[in-house]
């Protein structure tokens, strides 16, 4: 069971209100997907998710219990970089996780019990096609094959929750079809409930049961890092796994809308200009 | 024709032309050497080859009268089990707090400024307060080199663990991993290469006050000798200590290269020094 609920979360620093009002209930083995625009509080409802940040208001359960307040072992993740450890090689990042339970004060396994952790984690190990580079360090593997030992790893301590900040986001697009893949394959064997947030409309439908919008709802021209974002729309997935047009032709007549929002209304020359002077 | 920056030298040119400024020193010092002393045989000031020969000679080769021992030896001996001594302390107390202060934002917070603030002074000026403090015997040339070396090396190791992506240590907490599992297992791997760079660059420092400690209080040692035959102005003594030093600091020098290159073979090829 991995049942997620969150009740009234608002996450804000200082002034700056980046998530408000967020009730969601995701039930055990749903495949949520994240998308919105830059800046909108994705990437912070992720963190809120995985115990790196504390919501200054609102609460998330897990499983009907409040989640730890710093990360731990039930919520596994993937970042987009610096997933994995360079100093270890595939096996030796792939058995961290059992050697770090197994072995409290030296991290480490010998022997038997190493051998049993290697088999433990082959099976992981063919599963995201990396058999071939058991013994090779990060540095030698391509994007692609660093994010399939990323998701290998997060999964080995048998995660309620696995969270994705735009795992694929660096990858190509070929690549990517492939990740899809192996992680719906995963998925499936493993039936944790996943959160994945991407920049990719597509990739958001394709993959996910359940299509989660982030966006403000309130917008104040002169204010406007008052109100934070929002789910603004909430999609079951089950039967269409591709986006309607008339959302991907909005979100594409938004996007340069979202840039062109000014950050700091003041006029940047202007400190220039005093120092010239 | 090339520009100057795309003209390469080849593999044998690489090597001739690295050993010419050294070929071009020697050959001036031989004659000046021997301008000197075809003037006044009694030079003392720019000794020629077989006055230096005498004196390795009798240094390394030949008992002392009085104390019967080979004096370039125990010197070296001395000089080298300060020098080890001391950065090995320097080493295992950089390692703890420099882990310790960039890691664990308590500890930042306690100990960081003071660390900051004692790398700030001189520590040849504090040598007068460590030969009262400890004496004038190997503790205080050993604390010198510690003192004058650990600031530094707390401060780059610490700079180095806080430079470890935020990702890494996150990640590292949903795999399970206690605080102490994440210094054992993913921070310490990661900085010891920093660790073999920052104490490479520390050598230099190290030897400076090895020798100022040794030239002012010490009955034997490499900087003990060249400032006690100073008096003399017995070059032929001075100028082979000076290159045997220097010798000396290349070979831990490159040990550590050497090192590194074997040990942290996990490192992205731009990072490996």
């Amino acid at each position: 069971m991995s049942r997620i609920s969150i009740r009234k979360l608002e996450q804000s620093y200082g002034a700056v209100t980046v998530l408000e009002r967020i009730n969601l209930d995701v039930a055990s083995g749903e495949f949520c997907t994240i998308v919105g625009a830059s800046g909108c509080g994705k990437s912070t409802f992720l963190r809120l998710l995985l115990s790196e940040e504390r919501p200054t208001r609102g609460e998330i359960h897990l499983d009907g219990a409040p989640i730890s307040e710093e990360p731990c072992a039930d919520r596994g993740v993937v970042f987009q970089r610096y997933s994995v450890f360079p100093h270890l090689t595939v096996m030796e990042n792939l058995i961290l996780p059992l050697e770090l339970r197994a072995a409290p004060l030296s991290g480490r396994l010998y022997g038997r019990p190493r051998r049993e952790a290697r088999e433990r984690a082959g099976h992981l190990l063919s599963r995201v096609g990396l058999d071939h580079a058991r013994d090779a360090y990060p540095k030698t593997l391509s994007g692609g094959m660093q994010q399939r030992l990323a998701i290998a790893q997060a999964l080995i301590p048998k995660p309620k929750v696995l969270l994705l900040d735009e795992p694929f986001g660096a990858l190509d697009p070929g690549t990517r079809l492939r990740m899809h893949e192996i992680l719906l394959g995963l998925w499936e064997e493993e039936k944790m409930t996943v959160f994945m947030v991407t920049h990719d409309l597509k990739e958001g439908f394709k993959l996910g049961t359940r299509l989660l919008v982030f966006d403000k709802l309130r917008w104040d021209p002169d204010a406007p890092q008052a109100y934070g974002a929002t789910i603004t729309y909430d999609l079951p997935l089950e039967d269409h796994r591709s986006p309607p047009p008339a959302l991907v032709a909005e979100a594409e007549a938004e996007a340069p809308r979202q840039t062109s929002r000014p950050c700091n209304p003041r006029p940047c020359n202007r400190g220039l200009a005093d120092v010239a002077r | 024709m090339a520009r100057a920056i795309n003209r390469r030298p080849g593999r044998s040119g690489q090597i001739l032309l690295g050993a010419l400024p050294f070929v071009l020193l020697a050959a001036a010092y031989l004659l000046a050497s021997d301008a000197r002393l075809a003037v006044n045989p009694n030079d003392k000031l720019l000794p020629s080859l077989e006055s230096f020969a005498a004196a390795i000679d009798r240094l390394a080769f030949q008992p002392d009268a009085r104390k019967g021992t080979y004096l370039l030896w125990a010197d070296t001996w001395a000089s080298l089990q300060r020098l080890v001594l001391g950065l090995s302390i320097a080493t295992a107390l950089a390692l703890t707090a420099g882990i310790a202060i960039g890691l664990l934002p308590m500890m930042r917070a306690a100990f960081a400024p003071v660390v900051a603030a004692l790398s700030m002074v001189p520590p040849l000026a504090v040598l007068p307060i460590l030969f009262i403090v400890f004496g004038l015997g190997e503790l205080s040339k050993v604390v010198l080199i510690v003192f004058g070396v650990t600031p530094f090396l707390i401060r780059d190791l610490s700079f180095a663990v806080a430079a470890l992506p935020r990702e890494q240590l996150v990640k590292a907490q949903t795999l399970g991993a206690s605080s102490w599992q994440i210094v054992t297992r993913v921070v310490l791997p990661q900085v010891l290469p920093r660790l073999v760079g920052a104490l490479r660059l520390s050598l230099g420092p190290a030897w400076l006050f090895l020798i100022s400690s040794e030239a002012i209080a010490a009955t034997e040692g490499l900087g003990y000798r060249i400032f006690l035959v100073r008096r003399y102005l017995a070059m032929d003594v001075i100028l082979p200590y000076v290159a045997w030093i220097t010798l000396l600091a290349f070979l831990l020098d490159y040990l550590l290269q050497r090192l590194s290159r074997s040990a942290f073979r996990w490192l992205p090829g731009e990072q490996s020094l």
